[in-house]
């Protein structure tokens, strides 16, 4: 019996890429599930709570599917390799939290500018530094939107529960192909940890990559299509492109003039800013008559709905907003409601970072409230209540 | 919107109807290039596509990747995959690139504070994995790109911008940090030894493993500006002085020291199962099949 032991038993999960079926699983799980169902094969990632679930599971799965995991030496080795192996062409993803994410920052300005598609997770938990590094945060969004240098565009996504954290990373693949561009999964520590039916599909697409039509010699790599977004040419596809950081002309040759920077920059934004109707995601709950509108994301948003229906409760018409895409931000659905409603409460485990965006968001004419905490646990329904009466109190 | 074709700009005649036999694997369009006259890069980037052409490697399989600096800047002329990163990752997105595509010829080619200061911590994993490229590094014992600071492989008094009274930090022996790490393949010459250097990077080539050449070079316009070693040819006479060439010497026993004699060579060469076929042994032990 004792002759064996148990770290040499071979993995017992079945080796097939989508687990088709229902399962108890938890956000971490879920997603690197959902990344494996979405065709990942390549996955670099340094320990961090909360989010060692994920890389344990692909440690676990990837070698099942002819995929390679390696745990790097640091985070920014993580998303160095994911770049890296992005261009051998392959599918490739990372995951972290904070403290890994701000290392992060530096080599997702890479795959910005060298339009590199990939999916980087952010498990979040409480912060600055190495803060609440098991208890949940959410103050890494703005982090998610500015943390890297120079002005970009960036697609971010925020799961409420493991069926979403499934459903998103799938998602976000196909947004990392179809902007060839980085996506980033904002989730956080509860959704993380919190198991929950998670049911997989029976087929789950792989977003195909694009590849140029030209032959080689008449293929300028960085001349995009009509959508703003060049097709990719992957190492030994016999293309023999160069590939930089700098700023870079449609040949992808280094050009340090003004103009093409700003040609360039511009691009890169808009290539994501002028398709956003096609990945703004949200979900509202009892809307439709809301004098207060609740906005909320992640976690927060499902404490959010149980302050609403308390409210509901009292005979306050109470709404909420559920952010999915968090960046870029949904400015004109917001400003929208928010000419429907008499006020609105912001919940979120940060000290108002999402609350400025819906304060510009709507046009700052509406009284506002912020349900926040810094980080270390999730808001009751009653404290969200609280908010609710609250800015109902400075309207009238 | 219109499509704009590149257009190769041929590089000079030497004769009538001549073409350096190195043109097809140059982005002549791009030269020249920025580096300044004297610099050892050219004769680095010459040592190593003669050692393609020679080996006839399809250069469709060979990609090259580079950090930031003087030396990063060697992807940007190779007429090849070639990718030009951030400070001191070429060797996390080589790992990266290789695994994804294991039948690549993986190259690193960049330069001593790249690798080694803000990249050192890369080097030393990527070593110890033994993972399958090659990393050539040129060291000029300075950051030449920003304006010639201290680096990681400047020597005791030397004088650099951020050194004006003279370097009091240790430095790297970097064959002895490379060996010690795992590399499986280390070597050491000057840009005075092109043709070894040529063979060296040759061999690395063909080598499965880490394989790790430091390409000492010089840097007129800073280092050897500053610390009073004349013009690049005055470098080259010291190399042919100073640089004694043995192999299989103890690389702890190799450290370059201003003024005196230093060892150039083959210190290690010895095999030992890289990073990918231990995965794929692995994978067959799990599953009875090819990964």
């Amino acid at each position: 019996m004792a002759d064996k032991p148990i770290a040499h038993q071979p993995p017992r999960v079945a080796d097939k890429r989508i687990l088709t079926g229902v399962h108890f699983m938890n956000g971490d799980e879920a997603i690197a599930e959902g990344a494996i169902a979405a065709g990942c094969t390549f996955f670099a990632a340094y320990p961090i709570t909360p989010q060692s679930e994920i890389a344990e599971r692909m440690a676990r799965r990837l070698p099942q599917v002819g995929g390679v995991f390696i745990q790097m030496e640091d985070e920014l080795g993580a998303m160095a390799a994911v770049i890296g192996a992005a261009w051998g062409g392959v599918k490739a993803m990372t995951a972290t939290s904070g403290p890994g994410f701000s290392l992060m920052m530096e080599n997702i300005g890479l795959a910005i500018m060298t339009e590199t598609p990939c999916v980087v997770v952010d498990v979040q938990r409480g912060a600055p530094s190495t803060g609440l590094p098991t208890l949940v945060g959410q103050g890494d969004m703005m982090q998610a939107r500015w943390g890297s240098h120079g002005h970009y565009e960036i697609v971010a996504l925020s799961p409420a529960s493991p069926q979403e954290a499934f459903d998103l990373t799938v998602k976000a693949f196909a947004l990392a192909e179809r902007f060839r561009a980085p996506v980033l999964i904002m989730t956080d520590e509860v959704v993380g940890h919190m198991y929950e039916r998670v049911e997989i599909p029976g087929e789950v697409p792989m977003a195909p990559r694009r590849k140029p039509e030209a032959p080689p010699g008449e293929f300028p790599p960085y001349q995009p299509e009509e959508d703003l977004v060049p097709p990719m040419a992957c190492a030994g596809d016999g293309y023999r492109i160069h590939v930089t950081g700098l700023t870079h002309d449609e040949r992808g040759y280094p050009a340090m003039d003004p103009e093409a920077h700003d040609k360039l920059v511009r691009r890169l934004c808009e290539k994501i800013t002028r398709f956003r109707d096609e990945f703004t995601w949200w979900e509202e709950s009892m809307t439709e008559d809301a004098e207060v509108l609740v906005v909320s994301y992640g976690i927060s948003a499902r404490v959010a709905l149980g302050g609403v229906e308390l409210a509901r409760e009292r005979g306050i018409k109470a709404g909420l907003f559920r952010l999915i895409t968090i960046w870029p931000f949904p400015d004109e659905i917001l400003r929208r409601l928010a000419e429907r409603v008499g006020g609105i409460v912001v919940v979120e485990i940060n000290l108002g970072q999402i609350y400025r965006e819906v304060e510009r968001a709507s046009g700052g004419r509406i009284p506002m409230r912020g349900v926040f905490h810094a980080g270390g646990r999730i808001h009751t329904p009653e404290e969200v209540l609280a908010g609710i009466e609250e800015v109902l109190r400075c309207r009238s | 919107m219109p499509i704009v074709k590149p257009k190769p700009k041929p590089a000079p005649e030497v004769l009538p109807g001549v073409r350096h036999p190195l043109e097809k694997y140059l982005r002549t369009e791009r030269l020249p290039h920025i580096w300044c006259s004297g610099c050892g890069l050219g004769i680095a980037l010459s040592s190593f596509l003669y050692a393609l052409e020679e080996l006839e490697i399809d250069p469709d399989s060979v990609a090259v990747v580079s950090g930031i600096g003087c030396a990063g800047r060697f992807a940007g002329y190779v007429r090849l995959d070639s990718y030009h990163t951030t400070h001191g990752r070429a060797i996390p997105f080589a790992t990266g690139l290789k695994l994804a595509k294991p039948d690549l010829n993986v190259v690193v080619f960049s330069g001593d504070g790249d690798l080694f200061a803000i990249g050192g911590n890369h080097f030393i994993h990527a070593a110890r994995r033994n993972v399958d490229i090659t990393v050539l590094c040129v060291n000029n014992f300075n950051y030449g790109m920003t304006g010639g600071q201290v680096g990681p492989t400047t020597p005791i008094e030397g004088r650099t911008t951020t050194t004006p009274y003279g370097n009091f930090e240790h430095p790297f022996n970097l064959v002895y940090l490379a060996a010690s790490a795992g590399a499986t393949y280390v070597a050491r010459w000057t840009t005075l030894h092109a043709r070894r250097l040529k063979e060296s990077i040759k061999e690395a080539l063909q080598h499965p493993g880490f394989n790790f050449i430091e390409i000492i070079s010089p840097c007129p316009t800073n280092f050897g500006r500053r610390n009073r070693l004349g013009d690049a040819l005055d470098e080259m006479r010291y190399y042919a002085e100073k640089a004694m060439i043995r192999h299989g010497v103890d690389p702890a026993e190799a450290e370059v020291v201003p003024g005196k004699e230093f060892i150039v060579g083959k210190f290690l060469e010895v095999r030992k199962p890289t990073y990918y076929e231990l995965y794929r042994r692995k994978v067959e032990e799990l599953f009875g099949r090819d990964a």
